[in-house]
């Protein structure tokens, strides 16, 4: 399936500086895959060590939170948009 | 790793400071919004924000992503860019904390106020490292006026 995958602001410089990116992608987790590939310094902000994408990434396709869908199974279809949303986090002490 | 100061008048780093005090013991957080280019980065303006750790505000703060992509709406219309984000730590140095860059967005800049029940102390910012290992502090450079939009 065609897609489009955008990119948040903090990561488009390891991004080749693009906004979004085209690619064919079955499901979200392949479209992950295809991005971290072309762009393999991406790869350590999304992704934990554990493989796991970390708690601060959201991502959706079209409005809609994957956590509420299949999550990284979620299927795609022609013209989906992708989004990778950050939410931003910290706090005083460990 | 060298990164170029950040630019900010001296109002608005005492409206930081402000809504740190404001919301004293518990952490603030909010937008910068302003220009980022090779050579300079300087924020235009704020957007404070929620808290929306709930459970744990006195050490903990989050931005939810429909938050971060409010901010984001109002810095196109105003034709700038999200640069940076701060928020306070209460009773605690303005350094990041482990919680802190395990959190953290690279390219950002991060500006952490440190607040006590007597006023602001210090405020610093500060850039994580690409490999995330760590934060590279960041120069707060003083401007007279922040640019027009």
């Amino acid at each position: 399936m065609a897609v489009k995958v955008i990119i948040p602001t903090p990561l488009r410089p390891y991004a080749g500086k693009q906004e979004s990116v085209e690619m064919e992608a079955g499901n979200v987790r392949e479209a992950l895959a295809g991005l971290t590939t072309r762009f393999g310094e991406l790869k350590k902000h999304l992704y934990s060590d554990d493989g796991r994408l970390r708690s601060f990434v959201n991502v959706y396709v079209n409005d809609e939170d994957i956590r509420y869908l299949e999550k990284e199974e979620t299927q795609l279809r022609d013209g989906d948009i992708v989004s990778i949303v950050p939410s931003i986090a910290g706090g005083a002490r460990k | 790793m060298s990164v170029s100061p950040l630019r900010i008048s001296d109002a608005l780093l005492r409206r930081i400071q402000a809504h740190g005090v404001e919301t004293f013991p518990h952490e603030c957080c909010g937008a910068m919004l302003g220009r980022d280019s090779e050579t300079s980065r300087e924020v235009i303006e704020l957007l404070p924000l929620a808290n929306r750790r709930d459970d744990s505000p006195r050490n903990r703060f989050e931005v939810t992503p429909s938050d971060v992509q409010m901010a984001e709406k109002k810095a196109r219309e105003m034709r700038v860019d999200v640069i940076g984000w701060y928020h306070s730590h209460p009773n605690a140095p303005a350094r990041p904390s482990e919680f802190d860059r395990e959190h953290a967005w690279p390219w950002y800049s991060y500006v952490i106020v440190s607040v006590e029940a007597s006023g602001p102390r210090d405020t610093k910012s500060w850039r994580l490292r690409d490999d995330r290992s760590a934060y590279d502090p960041e120069v707060i450079e003083s401007v007279a006026q922040s640019a027009s939009i």
